[in-house]
């Protein structure tokens, strides 16, 4: 009946393509990314886990990294990027989404860029002395002209440090939450429409978050010939795998409410988990995203097992975490374009490559934060490797 | 057809009615050009529409006419109206408990109407629906604008305005009728703006012009004359989706329990 | 104090930045708010007049008949009579602005008649369809029926 390709039973007219791109679902990774790094480092500043400390550094960093990108795709989506700005002008307060610029802006700037930079502030005096080029000009900048790190600011720093932690805490909560908000209050979508779409998203996002820093932190001792910690590590797994818990748990209980509840929508949806989605959610998500990080982490749990050991598996276990955190992102914002308002039909997802929202702009995007953190620890080293601790000591 | 003397007072009525206003804004269209309609208070109106399921006969003219007024994009994907067919199979005499799914479809938007038939059959039953903006007084895709690029105004239509719409496709999503769509064009959202520009100059809207059976008519709440309050209190109204208190204002007449 | 403001001053003038940071937007806001925004709700004012600007394609049956008052008075006699003139003859507010510049298009008969009265399973009973193949056995419905008055 549908001479069109890729639509099958009745969609209406508009809703044949699909609206929101792998671009929207780029975004919610990348902030989750953010909120999920910050809670980490959160977890030594606020709530006194010293096991994670060594992390602390490069959790901020990461978390910067991503958020310098995060809008970056929003812009590549949008059909006019440079009307963006009307969101800070005419802000409408009944769209959860008018309230991204200002909830962007306040954590970029009232919360992670102060933090980082009070924690590295003595760091940042001493290169405004010994750095040389455009480098001094850069680390002088940021001293604000005051090069006071006696004890009591130093004390005044970390008081200051902590409370602005305290309030990031929430402020990371909002910058995520709300775009589960986004998804969850369109009662148009069944697919999203749920209160549990925040703090599912959330969740996520903190699995999410330490996956990537146990990753990162890996790489970069690796990289640096810095011997890794592993009590810290064995403490990002242990709080990896209690998060991805309740974050699984979250995610089932929605599943087994809809198919009890079986309402109208549910047979749309359930066909279409079957055969659209099937790949992406019940191999990507589920089985290999979710189940067996899980298994892997719930193994090094309950047995001890060496170094090599539970660093490999560790490591196997938050790649798999990261594939499947992004799958649960695609499901969500693809798969909720992809049946029929009208419950009667399917389409597909269309994706360019060199397009404006395409693959190619989508690899871009997701590969620039980690370039963007590169540089950062090059100019913020966030751990002192051995070589700069021996220079330190020759120095003194 | 026969008119009975009820339909051709009123049809009379509607001339008249027509015919003075149309009159005044003549005067714009003779100049060749658009112009605001000085003479429009957006506070005396409140514009709704009445769709007859029962006369609707898929001829596809409305669909047609509101591509050509509007200029709206020729494919099927943007479409500001379209109509659907619905055909609902008997109940199968085996398995009563069996979900009757009906099959719907809509080629081009109904644009050249629906040139294939399905094949005589007993029991079932089948029908036409026009779908448009329903311009909800309680509108989601309003709700969710983050720049206030849509909006719904003092006269009940809800419109888009273009040099302020970011293009972010909340509203496209929001929108529990699948009425709004991305021009390409202008990278902006667009859907039906109850022909705006022509309500206000008191002509009608471009698809209840050409509506051969009167199965689409356009209708002012706040005009106490306007036939709508007849034809609201005279027969059985629905909404599409209530369940969702869009307060949709495309009140359909005969809409079957299996329309979306 | 002396003291707590020299260890703290790094503090002060991060404090001072920020002060200057919302200052500057705030008056960069008031500049660039669209005149006449939020008169009558969240939105430009100007954007319903926007809408009101386009031209009309459609002339609308009043205006056929300040020209063709014979065919309408005969159409009013018909069973089209509710029939808009510019369903079957295409928008016409080119022709009423500029006649002699602007002629309707010549309809193709039989494709438009079967438009509306094709036999199609899902029309109202009452709609008038046939098979139209069987029925017109290959002459243009023009024949015999007259488009404006089609009962007689």
């Amino acid at each position: 009946m549908h001479p069109i390709p890729g639509v099958e039973g009745f969609m209406y007219p508009n809703e044949m393509e699909l609206a929101w791109s792998i671009l929207i679902v780029l975004y919610p990774f990348l902030t989750g990314l953010v909120a999920g790094a910050f809670i980490l480092a959160s977890l030594q500043r606020v709530f006194k886990v010293e096991a994670v400390k060594p992390t602390y550094r490069l959790a901020l960093l990461t978390a910067l990294a991503f958020l310098l990108v995060a809008p970056l795709p929003l812009q590549l989506h949008l059909g006019h990027p440079e009307r963006s700005f009307e969101m800070f002008l005419t802000p409408h307060r009944t769209s959860a989404m008018a309230m991204f610029g200002f909830v962007y802006l306040w954590y970029l700037l009232a919360v992670l860029v102060i933090e980082i930079w009070l924690e590295f502030r003595p760091f940042i005096v001493e290169q405004a002395c010994r750095a040389t080029g455009a480098l001094r000009l850069f680390y002088r900048a940021l001293t604000l002209g005051s090069y006071n790190v006696s004890p009591r600011s130093l004390e005044i720093d970390d008081k200051v440090g902590r409370f602005i932690t305290v309030v990031g805490i929430p402020s990371a909560f909002l910058l995520h939450g709300y775009v589960g908000f986004i998804f969850g209050s369109v009662k148009a979508n069944p697919w999203w429409s749920t209160p549990l779409m925040p703090i599912v998203f959330l969740f996520s996002a903190i699995v999410s978050g330490i996956a990537a820093v146990l990753l990162l932190y890996l790489l970069y001792c690796l990289s640096h010939g810095i011997e890794i910690d592993m009590p810290c590590l064995d403490t990002m797994a242990k709080y990896l795998y209690y998060a991805f818990l309740v974050d699984f748990s979250l995610e089932m209980l929605d599943l087994i409410h809809r198919i009890y509840e079986s309402d109208e929508s549910f047979r749309s949806l359930d066909f279409m988990v079957k055969t659209r989605l099937y790949g992406s959610q019940v191999i990507v998500q589920i089985i290999l995203g979710t189940l067996t990080p899980l298994a892997i982490l719930g193994l090094t749990q309950l047995v001890t097992l060496s170094v090599r050991a539970r660093k490999g598996l560790y490591t196997a276990a938050a790649m798999l975490t990261m594939v499947g955190i992004f799958a649960m992102r695609w499901n969500v914002v693809i798969g909720g374009q992809l049946f029929s308002k009208s419950f009667l039909g399917y389409t597909t997802y269309k994706m360019g490559f060199a397009t404006r929202e395409g693959l190619l702009p989508a690899l871009i995007v997701m590969a620039l934060p980690f370039v963007i953190l590169w540089a950062l620890v090059r100019l913020f080293p966030p751990m002192e490797s051995a070589a700069s601790a021996a220079d330190r000591a020759e120095r003194s | 057809m026969t008119l009975d003397r009820r339909q051709f007072l009123s049809a009379t009525g509607k001339y008249l009615l027509l015919t003075g206003a149309a009159a005044q804004a003549w005067a714009y269209v003779e100049q060749g050009r658009p112009e605001e309609a000085p003479g429009y208070d957006m506070n005396r109106h409140w514009w709704a529409m009445f769709i007859d399921i029962e006369k609707c006969i898929g001829c596809g003219r409305c669909v047609d006419a509101c591509k050509v007024e509007n200029d709206v994009p020729p494919e099927a994907h943007f479409s500001r109206t379209w109509v659907e067919r619905y055909y609902i199979p008997p109940p199968d005499p085996i398995d009563p408990k069996k979900e009757l799914l009906p099959i719907v479809d809509s080629p081009d938007g109904g644009r050249y109407g629906f040139p294939e038939i399905y094949p005589p059959s007993g029991g079932g039953k089948s029908f036409f629906v026009p779908k448009m903006c329903n311009h909800c007084a309680h509108s989601p895709c309003v709700q969710v604008c983050p720049v206030g690029a849509t909006f719904e105004g003092p006269d009940g239509v809800v419109l888009v305005d273009k040099k302020y719409c970011i293009g972010c496709r909340y509203c496209v999503q929001a929108c529990p009728y699948g009425c709004r769509f991305i021009d390409p064009r202008t990278n902006t959202v667009d859907k039906c703006t109850l022909c705006y520009h022509r309500i206000t100059k008191g002509l009608t809207t471009a698809c209840c012009e050409v509506c051969p059976t009167a199965a689409r008519q356009l209708g002012d709440l706040r005009n106490p004359d306007d036939p709508i309050h007849e034809l609201l209190r005279t027969h059985k109204v629905q909404v599409l989706k209530p369940n969702l208190a869009t307060g949709a204002k495309a009140y359909y007449n005969g809409l079957d329990a299996a329309v979306r | 104090m002396r003291r707590l403001l020299k260890d703290a001053e790094h503090l002060v003038r991060l404090a001072i930045l920020f002060a200057a940071g919302v200052l500057a937007f705030l008056i960069v806001r008031a500049l660039l708010v669209p005149p006449g925004f939020g008169e009558y709700g969240h939105f430009r004012t100007g954007a319903m007049a926007d809408n009101q600007k386009r031209p009309l394609g459609y002339a609308g049956r009043a205006a056929c008949t300040e020209c063709h008052g014979e065919e309408a008075a005969l159409f009013a006699k018909g069973s089209h009579a509710r029939i808009g003139c510019e369903s079957c003859h295409g928008a016409l507010a080119a022709h009423v602005a500029d006649s002699d510049k602007v002629v309707p298009a010549k309809l193709e008969v039989v494709a438009l008649c079967s438009r509306c009265h094709a036999e199609n399973q899902a029309r109202p009973k009452k709609q008038p369809q046939v098979d139209i193949e069987k029925h017109s056995e290959g002459n243009a419905c023009t024949e015999c029926h007259d488009a404006h008055s089609p009962a007689q």
